[in-house]
This record gives structure tokens, C-alpha cells and sequence, in this order.
């Protein structure tokens, strides 16, 4: 540690050093959270010079509000089946990628791809498929699953977002993986293949308890993207046909923005907070329990 | 064993490649499809042109003011970034050299800001610097990077921290000792010892602000079509009821271009970064 001698200085030196990022942090950050608090007690169009103070109104509202429990148990649907298939498919990748063969640096860096694209601009891309190209395949082929477009149908439409979250974070997943496969000590792994373990016994026994670590993270990181999912939800369906695949945050965003609800809205966003705050931490305990055991 | 060995090398290219073709299918009919005529979008959406038709591209530039709201992004994030990075780095290694209870605890309060979405504060965020204090309609491009900062500032601040607690002191105390003072012992010394980190961190946050959406239809809502990023000017091409491909997939190609280009150059740093950001 290092420390000056003189008062002034110390001070001086604490302001320059850590006075911007402090400052525009609780600016940002910190204030707008306290505020938020606050406004969920009023009622506030965004627009009036009034707000009315309405206590505990909004939260009243919040458990009445069908829609945003309808958006709540969908997103948590999209979550449950992303980050499985994210994570699954991830895995998969990220193991035949490290086998050793040729090309596999290609490989790796093709699927990360998607990861430098906006959530927006891959929606679009994504839109384009399933509207145009996949329809025209189907009327060609005449095959019934593509004949209409998938975004016209509130079922298909959620597997379509599930399909190009899959496709969008598969990659970034990956490459979590890679790096933790290659830590996995090659010794212990040719030993067990001269002690006889094939190779399932050995991916079982050996390489996923050693992976757990790149879980924590992984599944971490897809919970977090996929329960604040929005840019792809907007340019692939803008939460159509009829509103059926709208998400949390695009319920949220549309009660503030378009309704101008101002406080029911963020006391939704509040909610929703406290579910993805609720998942994240169930999932750090029970992973941090998993990696005990191993 | 040797046909084995074979057979499961066969397996795996054969996965790979399917896999190859669901990454890269949408890429390649978007590149084929930009080229064509609206009716032949429609038609044949899977076939290769039969023309080139690259007026499509100068219309969707000009539509969509391409070189200007490219200009725009590129200035708005890296602005940001270099903002981000100095605040940042300064900060964190201010917490580590000077263990006081006010800057444990600040940093303790960064750290834990990083559970919060953004989109739980974004309405409150809207309302502070829209209605109340008017930054929003009078210097948005500014107040985009001001936000920037304070979102990207937690994760920097965390990422430095860190580094710097594995930097030995024994260079930092030479320098003081030779009359550096605080500021130069920081230029001088430990940031140059700091730039893997600040690279990981730059790739990051690159990847964040350039592609970002939400945050920029907030603050740049009411703001001149000339001050749009390329995910808000693109939005001219896509409407509810009826999209013109003919526009449309050009103005796409021409957003998703230049990360490519880069990223063909850089994809070794670009991995790594982001592999080194998540795991911490």
C-alpha cells in the first residue's frame, strides 16, 4: 500500500483517480436505481408535471396485470429451453473442436461469428429466413412445416427466437468450453484410456466433473442473456402474432414507453429483477454445491 | 484400431460441417439475396443472382445515411471505450494501492451493480435524464457516451482490480522514489504493464456499444436522423407490414461488414478477449 503523506494531497490525488468513474457511476447507475425505487409509488405518465402518489397501487396492479405473468412464464419457457440447447449444443461443438483434427482453429472461430453481430441485425437476417426463404422452400417442396411462415404462428414463432438464440449464443458458449477443455490435464486422461475407460466412461467420470467451473459460467451467462432478452424478440417477431411472444422486457419497455405507465412499469421491472436475481443465485448455489462433490 | 481412429475423425468432420452450414447459411443468403430485385427476392429467395444489381447498395446508403451513422457508431464507441478504459484503470488501481473502507466499499458497491439489468433501470433512467434534466433532447450523443461509462465502468473497474493486485509494488515504489509523483507512476509504470487487460476489456466493451440497441432507441429517440448508430438507422427498411428486401438486405450486409472485416483480422485477440472477460 501505497499512501501520501499530506492530507491535501491524499484527497487531491483520491478525487483525480477515482473521481470520474465514481461519479458517473453513481450517476448512472446507483441514482437511477434509488429512483426507480421511488417512482414505483407513483403514478406518472412521463409526460405531466404531476405525479400522484399512488403507495402501493402499482404493485397491486403488477399481480393483476395478466400480460406481464403471461410474458414472465413465457421468457422463463425460452430460458428453460435455451440454455439447455445453448449450453448442449455448445458443449458439443466445443469437444469436436478440441479433438485434434485439421481445421479445427476455423472451426472454432466460423462459429463464433454470430457473437460479433447485434441481436438486432441477426434478427433481421433471421427474419428474412423464416419469412421468405424458408416459405419458399415449403411451397416448392410442399412441405407443410415451412408453408407458412413460422413467425405468423405464436408456437413456432417462440421456437423460431429459441432457434436463432441457440444459433447467436452457441458459439460464445463454445469458446468458454474450448478454454476449459484444454485445461482438462492430458496425463490423467491417457491414463485412463490405458486403464481401459472408453471414451464415455471417461467424459463421465473425467472431463465433465473437470468442466464444472465452465458450467458455472456458461449457464450463468445464458440465464442472464436469455431472461433480459429484447433485441432479437423485437426484430424477429416484435412480440407477434398478436403479442404471444412477448417477452418480460418487451412487456416492460412497451407499458413505460407505449402505454406511458411509467410506474407500473418499473415496478414490473422491479419483478422481473427480482426473478432473474432469484434464478441467477439458485444456480450459483446449487452449481457451487456440484463442484464440491466433484 | 487405426479404422477406428478413422471412422471417428469422419464423425466429426461430418457434425462440424452440418454445423458449418446452420452458422453460415443465413450469411450466404443474405449475400446473394442483396443483389437481387425485389420480385426475384420473393420468387426464388434460395437461387444465386442472375444479376448484379449493386444500385440496391447505393440506395440503401443513401437512405439510410450510411456513412454518416457508421461515422456515428464508430465515434460513440470508441469514445466510450477510451473513456471507459482511462476511468477505469485510474480507479482500479487507486481501490488496490489505497485499502481505505471508502473505497472497499465503493468498489464492493460497483461489483455488486453488475447484477442489475439494464433493463430494470432504464424507465428511471429515461425519466432523470429525458423529462427532468433534458440531456436527452439537448446533447443525446453525449449523454449516450456519459451512459456508456457509467455501465461499462463496474466490469472494468472488476476485471483491473484483478490485474493490478498481481502487479508488484517494488516497481511502482522505485518510481516514487526517483520523484515520480502519483499521476506519472501511473502513466508511466503500471498502465503500460496493464494493456492485455485493457485489450481484453476494449474488445468487450466493443463488442457491447457497437452492437447496442436499446439503450441508444432511448436516449437517441428524439435526435436528428444524423446522429443515428447503424442499429437505429437500419430501422427506416423495417416496418410492421411490409419490408423492401430490395433495401433492406443491402443495408443489412453493409452493418454487418465492417465487424467481419475486422474480425478477420483480429479473430485470434477477439476470442481470446472475450473468453478471458467471461471467465472472470
Amino acid at each position: 500500500m501505497i499512501s501520501e503523506k499530506h492530507r491535501g494531497k491524499r484527497i487531491g490525488n483520491q478525487l483525480l483517480f477515482t473521481g470520474p468513474a465514481i461519479l458517473i457511476f453513481l450517476a448512472v447507475i446507483l441514482v437511477p436505481f434509488v429512483y426507480g425505487i421511488y417512482m414505483t409509488f407513483f403514478q406518472w405518465d412521463g409526460v405531466s408535471s404531476t405525479m400522484p402518489f399512488v403507495g402501493k397501487d402499482n404493485y397491486v396492479a403488477v399481480f393483476q396485470d395478466g400480460k406481464f405473468w403471461q410474458s414472465i412464464w413465457l421468457t422463463i419457457k425460452y430460458v428453460f429451453f435455451m440454455v439447455i440447447l445453448v449450453n448442449g449444443v455448445a458443449f458439443l461443438l466445443a469437444s469436436l473442436v478440441t479433438a485434434g483434427i485439421r481445421g479445427q482453429h476455423f472451426f472454432r472461430t466460423a462459429f463464433f461469428t454470430p457473437n460479433l453481430i447485434g441481436g438486432l441485425v441477426l434478427g433481421f437476417i433471421w427474419q428474412f429466413v423464416f419469412h421468405n426463404v424458408a416459405v419458399n422452400f415449403g411451397e416448392k417442396f410442399g412441405s407443410s412445416l415451412f408453408a407458412t411462415s413460422w413467425l405468423g404462428d405464436e408456437h413456432k414463432a417462440f421456437w423460431a427466437i429459441v432457434i436463432v438464440s441457440v444459433w447467436q449464443y452457441a458459439g460464445y458458449m463454445m469458446v468458454i468450453f474450448v478454454a476449459g477443455l484444454m485445461n482438462v490435464p492430458k496425463d490423467i486422461i491417457e491414463a485412463s484410456t490405458i486403464d481401459g475407460a472408453n471414451a464415455w466412461l471417461r467424459m463421465r467420470k473425467m472431463i465433465l466433473p473437470l468442466m464444472v467451473p465452465s458450467f458455472i459460467v456458461t449457464i450463468f451467462l445464458s440465464l442472464q442473456r436469455g431472461f433480459m432478452v429484447y433485441d432479437v424478440n423485437f426484430s424477429l417477431t416484435k412480440g407477434g402474432p398478436y403479442g404471444s411472444t412477448t417477452m418480460a422486457s418487451m412487456h416492460v419497455y412497451d407499458k413505460a414507453f407505449r402505454s406511458y405507465d411509467y410506474g407500473l412499469g418499473q415496478a414490473e421491472a422491479f419483478v422481473l429483477f427480482f426473478v432473474v436475481a432469484l434464478a441467477t443465485v439458485l444456480q450459483v448455489y446449487f452449481s457451487k454445491k456440484l463442484e464440491v462433490e466433484a | 484400431m487405426q479404422t477406428r481412429a478413422a471412422l471417428q475423425k469422419t464423425w466429426i468432420y461430418a457434425v462440424l460441417a452440418v454445423s458449418f452450414c446452420f452458422f453460415f447459411f443465413p450469411f450466404l443468403l443474405l449475400l446473394f439475396n442483396a443483389l437481387k430485385t425485389n420480385a426475384q427476392i420473393i420468387d426464388s429467395p434460395s437461387s444465386l443472382p442472375t444479376s448484379l444489381r449493386f444500385g440496391n447498395f447505393k440506395a440503401a446508403i443513401e437512405e439510410m445515411g450510411y456513412f454518416r451513422s457508421l461515422w456515428n457508431t464508430f465515434f460513440i464507441t470508441s469514445a466510450s471505450v477510451v473513456l471507459i478504459l482511462l476511468f477505469s484503470g485510474m480507479t482500479a488501481y487507486f481501490f488496490v494501492r489505497n485499502k481505505t473502507r471508502l473505497n472497499d466499499s465503493f468498489f464492493f458497491m460497483m461489483v455488486s451493480s453488475m447484477v442489475i439489468p439494464f433493463q430494470s433501470i432504464m424507465i428511471p433512467i429515461v425519466s432523470i435524464y429525458g423529462r427532468k434534466l433534458g440531456w436527452i433532447h439537448d446533447q443525446p450523443q453525449s449523454t449516450l457516451i456519459f451512459m456508456y461509462i457509467g455501465f461499462g465502468v463496474p466490469l472494468a473497474v472488476f476485471i483491473y482490480h484483478g490485474f493490478i493486485k498481481s502487479v508488484p509494488l517494488e516497481l511502482e515504489e522505485a518510481a516514487l522514489m526517483d520523484g515520480c509523483n502519483r499521476w506519472k507512476t501511473y502513466f508511466k509504470i503500471v498502465l503500460p504493464i496493464l494493456k492485455p487487460t485493457s485489450v481484453t476489456i476494449g474488445i468487450l466493451d466493443v463488442l457491447w456499444i457497437w452492437n447496442d440497441f436499446l439503450l441508444p432507441t432511448l436516449v437517441l429517440q428524439n435526435a436528428g436522423k444524423h446522429q443515428l448508430t447503424l442499429p437505429l438507422a437500419i430501422q427506416v427498411f423495417n416496418s410492421t407490414y411490409s419490408t423492401n428486401y430490395e433495401k433492406f438486405l443491402p443495408a443489412v450486409l453493409l452493418i454487418v461488414l465492417p465487424i467481419l472485416i475486422v474480425y478477420l483480422f483480429a479473430q485470434r485477440f477477439i476470442i481470446q478477449g472475450v473468453t478471458q472477460g467471461s471467465i472472470k
